[in-house]
């Protein structure tokens, strides 16, 4: 029963990724019977080829994942090397770790608001800074080069990244790496990152590369902040696939592929990238300076990490200002009068969408829990080796979304299944699944496995010692890793409009729906329910072990 | 090996399937009604603006104290995803457990649906509620777009091109398009319209058209049958003239009508436009906009039609709605719709005919200020043929697409 739980899992991902590729590549081949393709042509590919904008289409989305990986990349490990431990940087570092329950669009939303021509820092700064009393005619918001939506993802993966490297770093021992390098005489910053980070990377590369596939292909955050005249690749899919000229079918499933090539050129771009800083960066990490750039290290770190929480949680702060404005005339900086009408108009009207969101989520997770948990507890059993496979998990999370999801829709229109809850839901395990098993794993593996020993001794059953002895160890991590988890199927935009068709919102897409057209002060309504939610499973993460273990302080897990 | 997950997903769906019925006929109302009870209605609706959103959700409450019909508002960005969606579903075979029951539609998706055989019909016109139309009188309730609707859509409400402004800030508002432009050249940045292919931006390349071609005959025939390239020359010219000095310079739009409501309330723009007459006196009820803001429609008067609701062919429960189609046109769900409080969407019933207590339905008071003068509509251009919208479209996208 146990045994089946590994392949259970591996065909539950791999599954519908494989079945949603395939019925992409049929179709941009020009196979696809059930809307009248018999014969496999390339005439989907031309008409993609000849479509205006393809080009900068394509180059922005390759551009934007590269770029705002190495951004967010470089803060966390710049910050990670200036990092002290001092309660400035464990400050930073526990403001920082919620960021990553906001989802996307929250984000997106935030900061549109924030940075547009008519948003809060101009506002705030007219006029008196400025001059202007009105906003000035720039394009910021969707600008051409995507440099919006490219800060807008450098915000979403800098908290990702880091609680990644923090959950890799206790394996490695850096403080005794730093020690060590700093009897040598090296500066601490210099130590971290030629002593400890090299052997850093290599743990944090899957994350890193999941990073990629997602920013090359995001749909919801480049609808809001990235460019219009052409949209980003991924965006341009989505609208093809709802031409009612079923021929742009065919094209979508063609960009989609182009879109799998376009995660997958720049994947390789950062292998390449890889190899030359290995090179290069050999020489200097034997060269023997110690101490040049450390000042500069120690600032930007902190600087660059504390201004991506202050510009998040800015972001928040002129939501919930916009949630509760009157009219507000360019440029005061706060609403002439303040209402609670946008919360009153859109509360009675979010019930189902709430509903499905948390029913969703909550199934989901448990599911997923499920999965993750018997596998676990499988390869602890017969003490597999933890590697094994691992890479299959994160199939999902490297293959961009649009190209696999829409080939899932044509399938599930071909077997006639009408878009539903449980399509929703089961596009969400294939998403919730791997982070599960990501942020359980470390945790599982690392557990002592003396307390099994002794129960086994004392003549424990294997199940007994799972309920009694494993799963109250482990209560406060599988908590934890179970908030990610739900936090991030709340934040899921594509599969749910896809899956659903619709028919199945969740609060992610009815704020991405108003994002084209609602008021600000609705959108921001929406924007900050769908960023609460998550902190509530967050909360509860933390507070349930408190409760249950108000005696035993070292089972609470860390805060 | 078998995937247990597919199964759940099947068994719940067989266990939904139900026998195809014959369809309904509006003819033997009692019969529809009684059919109807206990369906649940998948209206696919744009779902772009909080205020129609606001009354679907009232009329679905209606809807289920009334009829004991549920309804759920599928929210559209573009009414083409639905077409699309029927047109899949007729493709791969879906003929009866199609998964829209109610589309809000008119122009070139209706003539898109017509032509592809995707709805049901003809149904409107036995309608209990259809005679309070007067169609007779107003031919506009049975014309789309210049095609007859032949029952296959109910008329739901109108709409007709309105422009509003800030007084605060705009003395003059221009009163036709070569006025526009050169306002636009005195007031750079503070006007735009829509992104094609949203519809209030295809209108305004419409009504822009209307007034600057001067074959306007060639607009009410299909596109095929003039030389599109110089009916459309001035069109091109004065776009090409108009776009350096829009917002942004031409070189993003907003992504809809809402968002010039937005952009206006943020000080971006001073004069905007909007197929709600009534748009800028519910915004500014709802401290959107300024109270200074006032309206008005040009002096050769704006675009205006009807829209429309239909039932996809393949619509599993066409009695629920074609009760929700009716309900849709009583005076109780007409007045609610007009009220500013609501949405602000003219009504399509002839409302001189309705006895006295559903014509004090509709009285609302004193006029808004920021609203049109009452008599301020009645210039109406009709709609040219479909096929113009999708032809601008694509020539639109084709030039401006790319920046």
């Amino acid at each position: 029963m146990l045994g089946l739980a590994p392949a259970l899992l591996v065909t539950l991902l791999v599954l519908p990724v494989g079945a949603g590729l395939l019925m992409v590549l049929l179709p941009a081949f020009g196979y696809l019977p059930a809307l009248g393709g018999d014969a496999v042509s390339l005439a989907p590919w031309r008409m993609l080829f000849g479509h205006p904008g393809l080009g900068r289409s394509v180059a922005v989305s390759y551009a934007s994942g590269l770029v705002s990986t190495l951004l967010a990349l470089a803060i966390v490990v710049l910050f990670l090397a200036a990092s002290r431990g001092t309660w400035l940087d464990r400050g930073i570092r526990r403001l920082v770790s919620p960021l990553l329950a906001i989802p996307h669009a929250a984000v997106a939303f935030g900061l549109a608001f924030l940075i547009a021509p008519s948003g809060l820092l101009a506002r705030w700064a007219s006029p008196g800074l400025t001059g202007w009393d009105r906003p000035p005619d720039w394009l910021i918001v969707n600008d051409p080069l995507g440099l919006a939506l490219m800060a807008g993802l450098v915000l979403k993966e800098v908290p990702f990244l880091l609680l990644m490297c923090l959950a890799a770093l206790p394996q490695l021992r850096p403080e005794q790496r730093v020690t060590l390098a700093r009897s040598l005489g090296y500066a601490p910053s210099i130590a971290w990152l030629k002593g400890v980070l090299p052997a850093l990377y290599p743990l944090i590369r899957l994350p890193i590369y999941a990073v990629i596939a997602y920013a090359t292909s995001v749909v919801d955050m480049a609808m809001i902040l990235g460019p219009t005249l052409p949209p980003t690749l991924s965006v341009s899919i989505l609208t093809w696939f709802n031409d009612p000229d079923l021929e742009r079918r065919f094209m979508a499933s063609a960009g989609a592929v182009l879109q799998l090539g376009v995660t997958l050129a720049a994947l390789l771009t950062w292998w390449l990238g890889e190899q030359c800083i290995k090179r290069l960066g050999y020489h200097w990490v034997v060269n023997g300076v110690r101490r040049r750039g450390s000042l500069a290290i120690t600032l930007g770190g902190r600087g660059l990490l504390g201004m991506t929480t202050l510009l998040v949680l800015s972001a928040l702060a002129g939501l919930t200002v916009f949630s509760v404005a009157g009219f507000w005339r360019f440029p005061d900086s706060l609403p002439g009068t303040f209402t609670l009408d946008h919360w009153q108009r859109v509360l009675p009207s979010v019930t189902t969408p709430l509903i499905n969101t948390l029913s969703v989520g909550l199934a989901a997770t448990l599911i997923a829990a499920v999965l993750v948990v018997a596998t676990l507890e499988n390869a602890a059993r017969h003490q597999l080796p933890p590697r094994a496979g691992q890479w299959l998990l994160y199939l999902p999370l490297i293959i961009p979304q649009v190209a696999f999801l829409f080939g899932l829709v044509v399938a599930a229109e071909s077997l006639n299944l009408r878009p539903q809850w449980s399509l929703v839901m089961a596009a969400h395990l294939l998403f919730v699944v791997p982070y599960l098993y990501l942020s359980l794993c470390e945790a599982y593996r690392r557990l002592d496995p003396r307390w099994l020993q002794v129960a086994h001794s004392l003549g424990a059953s294997p199940w007994r010692a799972f309920w009694q002895i494993r799963l109250p160890l482990l209560l406060a991590p599988l908590l934890t890793a179970c908030a990610v988890s739900l936090a991030l199927s709340i934040g899921q935009y594509l599969p749910t409009l896809l899956l659903g068709g619709g028919r199945v919102p969740t609060i992610t897409t009815e704020a991405v729906a108003m994002a084209s057209g609602g008021s600000r002060r609705l959108m921001a309504v929406l924007a900050l329910l769908q960023a609460l939610l998550p902190f509530i499973g967050f909360s509860l993460a933390l507070l349930i072990p408190r409760l249950m273990w108000a005696r035993r302080r070292n089972m609470r897990g860390v805060a | 090996m078998l995937n247990p997950c597919r199964f759940s997903l099947i068994a719940p769906l067989l266990a939904l399937a139900l026998p195809a019925v014959a369809a309904p006929d509006p003819g033997n109302w009692q019969d529809v009604l009684a059919e109807a009870e206990g369906q649940t209605v998948f209206w696919n609706a744009w779902g772009g603006d909080s205020r129609t959103n606001r009354y679907i959700d009232w009329v679905a409450e209606q809807m289920q104290a009334q009829h004991d019909v549920a309804v759920e508002h599928v929210k559209l960005d573009d009414t083409s995803s639905a077409v699309s969606r029927v047109l899949a579903e007729k493709q791969a075979g879906n003929d009866d457990e199609g998964s829209i029951d109610l589309i809000w539609i008119n122009g070139e998706n209706f003539a898109a649906m017509r032509d592809n055989d995707l709805l049901f019909g003809p149904f409107a016109e036995s309608l209990p509620n259809f005679a309070l139309t007067n169609a007779a009188e107003n031919p506009e309730v049975v014309t789309d777009f210049t095609l007859p609707t032949e029952g296959f859509e109910s008329p739901w409400g109108k709409a007709q091109i309105t422009f509003y402004y800030d007084a605060a800030q705009v003395e003059t508002p221009p009163q036709d398009m070569q006025a526009l432009l050169d306002w636009a050249r005195a007031n750079p940045g503070q006007f735009s319209y829509p992104k094609i292919p949203d519809f209030t931006g295809s209108t305004f390349l419409k009504q822009a058209l209307i007034e600057l071609t001067d074959q306007d005959e060639a607009l009410y025939q299909p596109v095929e049958e003039s030389d599109f390239e110089e009916v459309t020359a001035p069109l091109w010219a004065y776009l090409d003239a108009l776009h350096p000095h829009l917002w942004r310079s031409g070189r993003t739009f907003p992504d809809s009508g809402p968002n010039l409501r937005t952009l206006m309330s943020d000080g971006e723009l001073s004069l905007a436009f909007s197929f709600y007459p009534t748009d800028a006196a519910v915004a500014v009820r709802e401290y959107e906009l300024p109270e200074s803001v006032r309206s008005y429609v040009l002096d050769g008067g704006t675009l205006g039609n009807v829209h429309f609701v239909a039932i996809p062919y393949n619509s599993p429960h066409k009695a629920g709605a074609i009760v929700l189609a009716n309900f849709l046109m009583s005076p109780e769900a007409q007045a609610q719709k007009q009220s500013l409080a609501m949405w602000g969407d003219r009504s399509v019933l002839d409302i001189e005919q309705l006895d006295t207590k559903d014509q004090a339905l509709f009285e609302q008071g004193d006029r808004h200020p920021s609203e049109l003068p009452a008599d301020a509509l009645s210039n109406t251009l009709p709609e040219p043929h479909p096929s113009w919208m999708t032809a601008l479209q694509d020539a639109w996208l084709e030039r401006y697409g790319v920046n």
